[in-house]
C-alpha cells in the first residue's frame, strides 16, 4: 500500500513524515511528494498544513493541477484522505484567516477565528486538550474518551452538517477537532504530536 | 479543558547534553536523543532543547541530534539557542524541530519575528525573553545574559506579540540557576500584558515553584531543567504534584 503526504510548500512537515514512517515501518510505502500522478495512484492520502488559511491555499494553488487531483482523488474516487490542521480546515468552504479565502467546499462551513471571550482565553490555543469523542469514527477505533490531543491553532472549523463532526475539545468555547465524511477525515489536533495515542490514530487511518 | 504544560529543557553543547538525567540504566548520559526520549515516555508535554554551542564550527551539530530525536520522540519539540533567521529557523525545522526559539536576533531586529512567523506560521515561533531587574522595571539582556540593552521586559513581550510570536519563553536572569522559584511578579506582568501563551523559566528548585509558576505567574507551562536532571525530580512525579494541587495536566 501506498500513503502520500502531500508535501505543497505548507511548511514545517518533518513531524508529520516522521510519525508516519514510524507507524508504518516497512508494511506500507510513505511517499512525500507533490508529483499528480504519485498522488493519483496512491491508496491514501495525507493533507498536512501550518501557517494560515490563505497561505495554504494559495501554496496549494501555486502546483498547477493539485487542486484538481485532490478532489478527484477525495470526492470522485472517494479514496481515504486525512487533512491535519489547516489541512482539515481547508476541507470548509471558506475561511477568514487574513482575509476571506475560498476551501475546497468539500464539507459545508466556514473557518472563522476562536472567540477568546475578549482576551480572557489566550490564542493560540496550544498545548494538550481532551477531545470528547461524539461518533464512532473510524481512526478512533481503540482510542478512549477523553483522551489528550496536542493542538495549536487560532481559528476553528465550523461545519453546517454537525453530523460530520466525530470529535469536540472545550477552550473557550465548544470546538470541532475532528471530522468525518464518508472517505474524508479530518483532526484540528496534532496526531503526529500526540505521543503514543496520536500514534495510534496515524495507525488506524493506514489501516482503513 | 487545556492543560498546563510541563517542559524539561535540556542544555546541549557541541551536540551532548551539559547536565542530565543520571540513571544508572542509561547507556550514554551525553546523549540529548537518549534523554529526550526519557523525558517524552516520562509524560512530558513537549521537549526543549537549548543549544549553547560556543563555537561556529560546531554548531552544526545541533542539526544531527534535532534530527535523530523527532524521529524517536512524538511529542513537540523546541529548539533554540544562536538562532539568527529565516535559514536557521528553516534548516531546524526541516531536522523536525517544531517550533524554533529566537532570543537575540529578534531583540537586535524585531523583522526576524515578522517575517519568520509569515514564513513559517506563528505556531512554530517562541520568542525567549532573558530579563533581568533594574531598580523598577525589568531589561532584556541579550548574548547568553551578557548584555543590558536597557529594553522594558514588558513593553517588548507586547511588541513580540504584535510582531508574530506564537509564544514567549520568559527567563528571569535573575533566578537562573538559583533554585529559589521563577520570579513571579515578572511573569504575571507579561502574562496578562499578552494574549499569547506565555512558558515561565528560570529558578525552579522544588515542585511548589512549578505550582506557583502557573497558578500566581498565569503561565500557560512550565519549564525546568535542573529539577529534572540526576533524576531528583521525574516529569511523572511533577505532573502528579500539580494534579494534586488542582492544576489541571495532562496523565
Amino acid at each position: 500500500m501506498n500513503v502520500t503526504i502531500v508535501d505543497y510548500n505548507s511548511g514545517n512537515i518533518s513531524s508529520v513524515i516522521n510519525s508516519f514512517k514510524e507507524v508504518a515501518k516497512d508494511k506500507v510505502n510513505i511517499e512525500v511528494t507533490s508529483d499528480l500522478n504519485k498522488i493519483k495512484s496512491s491508496d491514501k492520502i495525507v493533507l498536512p498544513g501550518q501557517g494560515s488559511f490563505k497561505s495554504c491555499v494559495d501554496a496549494l494553488k501555486n502546483i498547477n493541477g493539485l487542486v484538481d487531483t485532490l478532489n478527484e482523488f477525495a470526492i470522485s474516487n472517494k479514496k481515504p484522505l486525512l487533512g491535519i490542521c489547516v489541512g482539515l480546515q481547508m476541507f470548509a468552504d471558506i475561511g477568514y484567516e487574513e482575509t476571506e479565502t475560498k476551501g475546497f467546499g468539500w464539507i459545508s462551513g466556514k473557518v472563522s477565528k476562536i472567540d477568546n471571550q475578549n482576551g480572557k482565553f489566550k490564542l493560540p490555543h496550544i498545548g494538550w486538550n481532551e477531545i470528547n469523542i461524539t461518533k464512532n469514527s473510524k481512526i478512533f477505533k481503540g482510542i478512549e474518551n477523553k483522551s489528550h490531543m496536542y493542538f495549536v491553532h487560532s481559528y476553528e472549523f465550523v461545519p453546517e452538517d454537525k453530523n460530520v463532526i466525530s470529535a469536540t475539545t472545550d477552550y473557550s468555547s465548544n470546538i470541532v477537532c475532528s471530522v468525518e465524511k464518508e472517505n474524508i477525515f479530518g483532526t484540528q489536533f496534532h496526531p503526529e504530536k500526540s505521543d503514543k495515542i496520536g500514534l495510534k490514530i496515524i495507525d488506524n487511518f493506514i489501516n482503513l | 479543558m487545556l492543560k498546563n504544560r510541563i517542559i524539561p529543557c535540556l542544555d546541549v553543547k557541541n551536540g551532548r547534553v551539559v547536565k542530565g538525567i543520571n540513571f544508572v540504566d542509561l547507556k550514554d548520559a551525553g546523549d540529548p536523543v537518549e534523554q529526550a526520549k526519557i523525558y517524552s515516555d516520562g509524560g512530558a508535554d513537549e521537549i526543549c532543547f537549548l543549544d549553547i554551542t560556543a563555537s561556529n564550527e560546531k554548531r552544526d551539530t545541533i542539526y544531527g541530534v534535532v534530527e535523530k530525536t523527532s524521529k524517536r520522540c512524538f511529542v513537540p519539540l523546541t529548539v533554540g539557542g544562536g538562532v539568527r533567521g529565516v535559514e536557521d529557523i528553516n534548516k531546524l525545522l526541516n531536522c523536525g524541530a517544531d517550533k524554533v526559539s529566537i532570543n537575540t536576533a529578534a531583540v537586535q531586529n524585531s523583522e526576524v519575528v515578522v517575517e519568520s512567523s509569515k514564513k513559517f506560521g506563528s505556531q512554530c515561533i517562541v520568542v525567549a525573553i532573558d530579563a533581568k531587574k533594574n531598580s523598577d522595571k525589568w531589561e532584556i539582556y541579550t548574548h547568553g545574559g551578557r548584555n543590558n540593552t536597557g529594553i522594558d521586559a514588558i513593553e517588548y513581550a507586547k511588541k513580540m506579540e504584535d510582531s508574530g510570536a506564537g509564544e514567549l519563553l520568559v527567563t528571569s536572569m535573575d533566578r537562573d540557576g538559583t533554585q529559589v522559584g521563577y520570579d513571579i511578579d515578572l511573569m504575571s506582568k507579561i502574562s496578562s500584558k499578552v494574549n499569547i501563551p506565555v512558558i515561565a523559566s528560570g529558578g525552579v528548585g522544588n515542585l511548589d515553584h512549578l505550582v506557583d509558576g502557573i497558578k500566581l505567574g498565569k503561565a500557560s507551562a512550565v519549564l525546568a531543567a535542573s529539577i529534572f536532571h540526576y533524576g531528583k525530580h521525574s516529569v511523572k512525579e511533577a505532573k502528579e504534584y500539580l494534579d494534586s494541587k488542582g492544576i489541571p495536566v495532562r496523565i
